[in-house]
């Protein structure tokens, strides 16, 4: 599939968004910013519920909108599906009807093994005859995602879907949105600005300021550059994707493999093979200038300073390569100067902890 | 007890305010949309048209009317031309007269419920593949019934009270244009009493009625600007 491309100007009171995007056709995108910073309006632009007048959409083979040559398709006719902050169900129909809402409209019924599949990912089979105010914010919520996605979209478009929810009800939807993101062949584009969401599900992750796009690019990338504010977060952290290699039942560890190398993780209930998502906070990686031997740390890895720079308040970051992978680490800036850390140095990480993401 | 004179003035309110609860929905509709949704500059001009029947004397509104509608008024000329004669003094006259007078009480209903559902479930219809007029007819109209309820009810029982504007452009013709309000006050001018608490009677009990299941029933909120 073509990537999708998306460009807009556009201008509010106070606000303008300005925006070029090309995006890969695979895997979820998110959109993430502060709010204000355009990623719900970009969003809506892209659905065609707002009209930037300066724009270009392709998606798909398929032009959505080119200003230039006067074309633009009214939202109904845009083969999408839309997740909004709020579920927006239909209050006077049954989950069920809501379902059927945008299939009846549809001129090629997707088969009703597909829809079927769909309720059983969501787990939402047993609500079928409720109504919208019988329904849990969370149950609700994957409604909403069911009724988009069983109309077959060539882009699924999520508006914060989780942001209206208690910290129990995301802990209860993100497991579903991770297995709808292994078995989905279209793209997503997510809209959030919560940092978990962003290390949980992203793929490409697009960083906007202001209307303007202020970095894309993969998730590991952006999340170590050190000119975007990710890096400073107190909650710093990087993603690794890992091969789970073996368990060691006697210590209650697992195996997996990393960037030529391998770690230990606290046991991992899955087979050998399994592919896993892990985070490692930027707080918890240590440098050495050489090998540490006596050390509780299991995890120690060659590695090369790539770059580093400090904030006001005496935390150095310094942004590290193990292979190809980069790994971001704070430590105080006083530890930078005494080890004398250079860019280009071979130094030893050690990693205190890690966390599985999938 | 009530004479085949107060029936028929009875059987023709009902036929008039029917007609004209129909129209007012018809034409009533679009238009509370179309106030409901626009930021154009004519809005204030549009509702404050709509809303004058509100603050105007019936017979301000009749009397206008009856100048427009009659032989060397505008609408009367045109309708002369057409063929189809002068509107006043007749039934037809007497719903279009109606219709206007009663617009508010339709309008404005329509136009505070559509208001209330706002942009998002036309939104999510919209993603969900269905053009504005299918939205229109599965989602807005199922959403805002009570709203249509209350509107046409109150568009039906404004017209049954009409007096004034029946009396300067319909006048007193017996089953033309002869309604309950005017056969009512036939009666007093003539002293004939108990045939006039007959039907006032009949009148009171309807409208009470209808309020009071509009009220508890429905819970709807009719505000006072509304009931007037």
């Amino acid at each position: 599939m073509p990537p999708i491309t998306a460009r807009f100007q556009l201008a509010y009171n106070k606000f303008s968004l300005d925006v070029d995007l090309q995006l890969p056709s695979t895997g979820i995108t998110i959109l993430f910013g502060q709010s204000g910073s355009g990623k719900t309006t970009l969003l809506r632009c892209i659905a065609g519920l707002e009209q930037a007048p300066i724009g270009f959409l392709e998606i798909n083979g398929t032009i959505w909108q080119d200003s230039e040559n006067k074309v633009f398709l009214p939202t109904y006719q845009r083969n999408l599906g839309y997740v909004f902050q709020e579920a927006n169900l239909f209050p006077h129909l049954s989950v069920e009807d809501n379902l059927q809402f945008g299939l009846k409209r549809l001129d090629k019924r997707p088969n009703k093994a597909d829809l079927k599949n769909l309720l059983e990912l969501l787990g939402i089979e047993h609500l079928l005859k409720r109504k919208p105010d019988r329904l849990s914010g969370g149950e609700k919520q994957r409604v909403a995602i069911a009724r988009a996605l069983a109309l077959n979209p060539d882009i699924l478009l999520m508006d914060e879907p989780l942001a209206a929810l208690d910290f129990k009800r995301k802990q209860e939807i993100l497991p579903f949105l991770t297995r709808l993101h292994q078995q989905l062949e279209i793209p997503v584009l997510y809209v959030t600005h919560s940092h978990q969401e962003v290390a949980q599900l992203t793929d490409t992750l697009v960083l906007l300021e202001e209307g303007k796009v202020q970095a894309s690019g993969s998730l590991s990338e952006t999340l170590s550059r050190l000119d975007l504010p990710f890096a400073q977060d107190k909650e710093a952290s990087t993603v690794w994707q890992a091969t789970l290699i073996a368990h060691e039942t006697d210590y209650h560890l697992t195996r997996v493999a990393i960037a030529g190398d391998t770690l230990s993780l606290p046991f991992i209930d899955a087979q050998p093979g399994t592919s896993l998502r892990i985070q490692i906070y930027a707080r918890d990686v240590s440098i050495a200038l050489e090998k540490p031997k006596a050390t509780s740390i299991l995890n120690i890895l060659p590695a090369i300073i790539n770059d580093f720079t400090h904030d006001a308040y005496g935390q150095c970051i310094v942004q590290l390569k193990i292979g190809s992978q980069s790994l971001l680490a704070h430590i105080t800036l006083k530890s930078a100067i005494l080890l004398n850390l250079q860019c280009g140095m071979p130094v030893y990480v050690q990693i205190k902890g890690t966390s599985l993401l999938n | 007890m009530l004479t085949p004179a107060d029936l028929d003035a009875l059987l023709l309110t009902f036929k008039v305010a029917s007609l004209a609860t129909l129209f007012m929905l018809l034409i009533g509709t679009p238009l509370a949309w179309w106030l409901a949704r626009t930021h154009s500059a004519f809005k204030g001009f549009i509702n404050a048209i709509v809303s004058l029947p509100l603050v105007l004397p019936p017979t301000v509104l009749g009397f206008y009317l009856l100048v427009l509608m009659g032989p060397a008024g505008f609408i009367g000329k045109l309708t002369n031309e057409l063929g189809l004669g002068t509107l006043p003094f007749t039934f037809p006259g007497l719903v279009i007269a109606s219709v206007l007078y009663s617009m508010p009480f339709v309008v404005q209903p329509l136009q505070a419920a559509f208001t209330s559902i706002g942009e998002q479930p036309l939104e999510a219809a919209a993603t969900l593949r269905a053009s504005p007029l299918d939205t229109f007819f599965s989602v807005v109209v199922p959403l805002t019934k009570p709203g249509f309820l209350t509107a046409s009810i109150l568009g039906f029982t404004h017209t049954v009270g009409e007096f004034g504007v029946v009396l300067m452009i319909g006048g007193n013709i017996p089953d033309k244009t002869r309604v309950v309000s005017v056969q009512i006050y036939n009666h007093v001018e003539a002293l004939e009493y108990s045939e006039a608490h007959w039907l006032a009677g009949c009148l009171l009990a309807f409208s009470f009625t209808v309020l009071f299941i509009l009220y508890t029933v429905l819970k709807t909120q009719p505000n006072v600007q509304q009931l007037k």
